[in-house]
């Protein structure tokens, strides 16, 4: 017996599980399949960029702990580390450490986030969620030690970071990162060898290198199709140059693969934070910089590996103490590029773990 | 070195160019696109960035272009001269990755781009009155222009106070140590 319908409009979000945030997707089914898809967002837009024209370059850095609210200190360093490129301040060599630590911290506890939320989209539902967030919590709380914020850190400065950490940090870091190895293979043995994930997760969504790169893809979701490109090695910013590590790559570019290189990626990033630890040198965690900085009038487009790609900041001066033009390039926003093409044609669970493999962050996507 | 290629390659294309970036006709921005882009001695493979400044009298549209493969990155502009109704070609033929992007000019700053294949707001909704990024949005009433023209805690006669010279509390102590105190006194895992 053949059974006939009229295709149909199926409204998800924006208050939805699977959405990850206030993103709402509407959909035109045919039975099983997708017929057409857009995307709405927008529900979190705090004109950021024109606030930010009101306010001096220091004033904007708890902006954009609010853009990445799941990787707060990527964003805080972005910001920072474009300014100093415009005004040639300096930071000193203690602080360039540790903001390579806390931007590798951060990245372990946004991948745990991506990932884990991953996997509950495609069904296992909340218990290997919350095995992610054990890691992420003491990841939080060794920043709740140091700056006494836990999610909008606002820990980066220009010229520095706020805070030393304190004496009981290190112990915590070196604790986290000696059991770090065990939890990933645990993740491994859980996950791995679940039949039911890997059918969930393997051939979905397949971006291939050429529409990635093409479609501005970074982070994950560009080098889970294979291409190995990763600003840390392409042009190091801090001391990353100083540190030994890899850049791990998908080869099919599907789901499985960019949920792989976040795996991949954490373990990366273990080895950073023990180098870290090892060669950083004592001296003042902050240079001395004057209240307003007035840069010469001109224009810088700096950009940071962050968890979810390049956050770039192009920022225009003239020369006042607010930037006359201040855009925050969002990776989040730009990968949802191909979703429409990744979405249509495709059944509807297949449609979600596809949005989850890109790991959005509604905060960053409407700014 | 990208300016006296692209003008030898496209004449009449390059309008300006300087150390940082090469401006081009408004009308062959995507004539210049597909030539960096296709070309082997430029290979700009994707557009990193794309977004746009209000000048008042005119708007720049700024494209950061990428090349993976050679590992540079090549700065394009295109001055739209019609602050009412500025109109440019859109980059969507010869990168994607311009899609949402250019939406997002569209929706913040009112520059419409031709032969865009879905251009609609997107993060405000249809509607909304005006373009906010733009320096006149009706959103600037009683005179208000935007920008901070000084900073209100800094003090005129010593415009280069430090920053970190104030943040001091009245026994002397640093806010840094006091923190650290406060840490000290507390119990692991405080604080949820």
């Amino acid at each position: 017996m053949t059974t006939s319908a009229e295709p149909f409009v199926l409204n998800i979000g924006p208050q939805h599980p699977s959405t990850h945030g206030v993103f709402r997707l509407r959909v035109v089914m045919d039975g099983e399949i997708i017929r057409d898809l857009d995307m709405i967002v927008g529900y979190l837009h705090r004109s950021m960029e024109k606030l930010a024209e009101e306010r001096t370059y220091t004033q904007n850095i708890p902006f954009t702990d609010r853009a990445d609210y799941l990787a707060a200190m990527t964003g805080n360093l972005g910001l920072a580390i474009a300014v100093e490129r415009m005004t040639g301040v300096e930071a000193p060599d203690r602080a360039e450490y540790l903001r390579v630590i806390f931007a590798e911290l951060q990245r372990i506890a946004s991948h745990a986030m991506a990932n884990g939320t991953l996997i509950s989209d495609a069904g296992a539902w909340q218990t290997p969620l919350l095995y992610m967030f054990r890691e992420r919590e003491k990841i939080l709380d060794l920043f709740e030690m140091t700056c006494g914020a836990r999610l909008t850190t606002n820990y980066m400065r220009i010229g520095g970071v706020s805070f030393e950490p304190p004496a009981e940090f290190w112990p915590a870091l070196q604790e986290l990162m000696d059991e770090m190895p065990e939890r990933t293979d645990e993740y491994a043995s859980l996950l791995l060898d679940n039949e039911i994930f890997l059918a969930r997760t393997r051939n979905v969504g397949i971006i291939t290198p050429e529409d990635a790169i093409n479609g501005s893809l970074s982070g994950p979701a560009l080098r889970g199709s294979g291409v190995p490109w990763d600003l840390r090695k392409a042009e190091p910013y801090c001391v990353y140059d100083r540190f030994d590590f890899d850049v791990p790559v998908g080869t099919v570019g599907d789901v499985y693969d960019r949920f792989m290189v976040r795996m991949e990626e954490v373990k990366q990033s273990v080895r950073i934070i023990k180098q870290a630890v090892e060669q950083i040198p004592p001296g003042p965690h902050k240079n001395d910089i004057p209240l307003a900085l007035r840069p010469e009038p001109g224009e810088i487009y700096s950009r940071v590996e962050s968890p979810r790609g390049e956050i770039g900041f192009y920022l225009v001066s003239d020369g006042t103490p607010a930037p006359y033009r201040f855009h925050l390039r969002s990776p989040a926003l730009i990968n949802l590029t191909l979703l429409r093409e990744l979405g249509v044609g495709s059944s509807l669970p297949d449609a979600v773990v596809t949005l989850g493999s890109i790991d959005i962050v509604l905060g960053e996507i409407d700014r | 070195m990208v300016a006296q290629a692209l003008g030898a390659a496209l004449p009449g294309v390059v309008t300006a160019s300087n150390d940082e970036w090469v401006e081009v006709a408004p009308d062959r921005v995507e004539d210049a696109l597909r030539w960096l882009h296709d070309s082997d001695q430029f290979d700009a493979a994707q557009l990193s960035n794309l977004t746009a400044v209000d000048r008042y009298d005119r708007f720049e549209v700024v494209y950061h272009l990428q090349s993976l493969d050679l590992n540079h990155q090549i700065a394009l502009k295109a001055i739209v001269t019609d602050h009412e109704d500025p109109v440019l070609p859109s980059a969507y033929p010869v990168y994607k990755g311009a899609l949402l992007q250019e939406r997002e000019v569209f929706d913040l700053m009112g520059i419409r781009f031709a032969n865009h294949p879905d251009l609609r707001r997107i993060l405000l909704w249809e509607g909304f009155p005006g373009h906010p990024l733009r320096k006149d949005w009706m959103g600037m009433v009683g005179g208000h222009t935007s920008g901070l023209r000084g900073f209100p805690f800094e003090n005129k006669e010593a415009p280069d106070r430090i920053m970190n010279a104030g943040n001091l509390v009245e026994h002397g102590e640093s806010l840094s140590a006091q923190t650290r105190r406060n840490v000290e006194g507390a119990q692991p895992g405080q604080g949820h």
